[in-house]
């Protein structure tokens, strides 16, 4: 019951203070997931992103129920999903009914300037912490570089780029050039 | 109660179909629009405005506020709870799996790969969020090279960028918190 409840409410936290999408979620994830409560790796990290970019859902989503479900089953994924949904259901619903104007006002506007500017900052600190542990040789360096130009300049989906990177770690790793633990 | 029913499939299927994040529930969304008049295009854009500059994964956020304009508080709740169902169950299925599998060969050599371009991905997603907060992309290069860039985003990502090295520690909430305050007392 304790776990449950730490679930929820890391996740409620967590959600809370994403602004963005899933991937700009990671600093939070790091602190709280990782370093905190130790429920998941770095690298699990990174493996329960890459499926949750080729399933269904939302990647917050799929993450959530990832961390959750190791901890307390079918239970714990239901826990770690209504945190991380219940603070856009209460803000948004208090908007809706409230501001319809919200997007407009200024101090809104304002203020998610500088909220962005420092997600650029912990995205970048994210980044080099990852880059540190996953892009170890040539091989990597390369998925990475096609990746990254593929999804900045051209229209292709994601859950291709999933299946091409999936493909190359096997070739590249049959090969040797790619190492596997 | 008709609507409440409509909302709960509409948003299972969406949650089941959309793969690949948040973003790509808008053209089901669109549709929905389109087809039960819950809300028009116009109010479409307002939608995705204001889920963009609320907490949240904007995938939620989108559905609570589709859901909302359709029926209300429980319009929000339950729009939320179907997007998310089919991702809960998928992924609680694989989960399942990946625990039994992961340590297979097959299975670490396809993740050696996907690793890096999971940091690709998330790169691509840094890289589009400078663009869009440091550089006025629309103002082109026509009036010179330093109108291009936004001086004061700049600045604060410095000073910021500092203040993270000096205190390592310090939760990324109170970077949020002090930056939102930061834009709104230099009107960024």
């Amino acid at each position: 019951m304790k776990v449950l409840l730490q679930l929820y409410t890391a996740w409620f936290k967590m959600g809370l203070f994403t602004f963005g999408g899933g991937y700009a979620m990671l600093p939070i994830i790091q602190r709280e997931v990782i370093e905190k409560y130790h429920w998941a790796t770095e690298d699990e990290i990174m493996d329960y992103y890459a499926i949750g970019q080729c399933t269904p859902g939302i990647i917050a989503v799929n993450t959530a129920t990832f961390v959750g479900y190791y901890q307390k089953g079918i239970i714990g994924g239901i826990a770690a999903t209504l945190g991380v949904v219940s603070p856009s259901v209460i803000i948004i619903g208090l908007i809706a009914s409230l501001i319809s104007n919200f997007a407009e006002l200024e101090i809104v506007q304002h203020a998610l300037m500088g909220i962005n500017v420092a997600v650029c900052m912990l995205m970048i600190q994210a980044i080099a912490n990852l880059w540190k542990k996953s892009i170890k040789n040539i091989a990597a360096f390369c998925i990475f570089a096609i990746a990254l130009l593929l999804s900045l300049f051209t229209g292709l989906s994601t859950v291709w780029l999933v299946i091409l990177a999936g493909g190359l770690g096997i070739v590249l790793s049959k090969t040797g050039w790619l190492k596997h633990e | 109660m008709n609507d409440l029913w409509l909302l709960i499939v509409e948003f299972m299927k969406t949650g089941f179909f959309a793969v690949g994040g948040g973003l790509a529930t808008l053209p089901f969304l669109h549709e929905m629009g389109a087809k039960y008049g819950w809300f028009t295009m116009d109010t479409l854009s307002t939608m995705i405005a204001v889920s963009e500059s609320t907490p949240g994964p904007i995938g939620i956020n989108m559905a609570t506020y589709v859901g909302h304009s359709a029926a209300g508080w429980p319009g929000a709740v339950l729009a939320t709870l179907g997007l998310v169902t089919p991702s809960v169950v998928v992924i609680c299925i694989i989960a399942n799996y990946f625990q039994k599998f992961k340590n297979a060969k097959i299975v670490q050599m396809i993740f050696a790969g996907l690793k890096p371009a999971v940091v690709a991905f998330i790169a691509a997603a840094c890289l589009n969020l400078f663009v869009s907060t440091l550089l006025y992309a629309e103002r082109g290069i026509s009036n010179g090279i330093a109108e291009l860039f936004n001086w004061k985003c700049i600045l604060l990502l410095a000073v910021l960028s500092g203040l993270k090295k000096i205190f390592p520690r310090v939760h990324p909430i109170a970077f949020i918190g002090a930056a939102a305050l930061a834009g709104i007392v230099f009107s960024f």
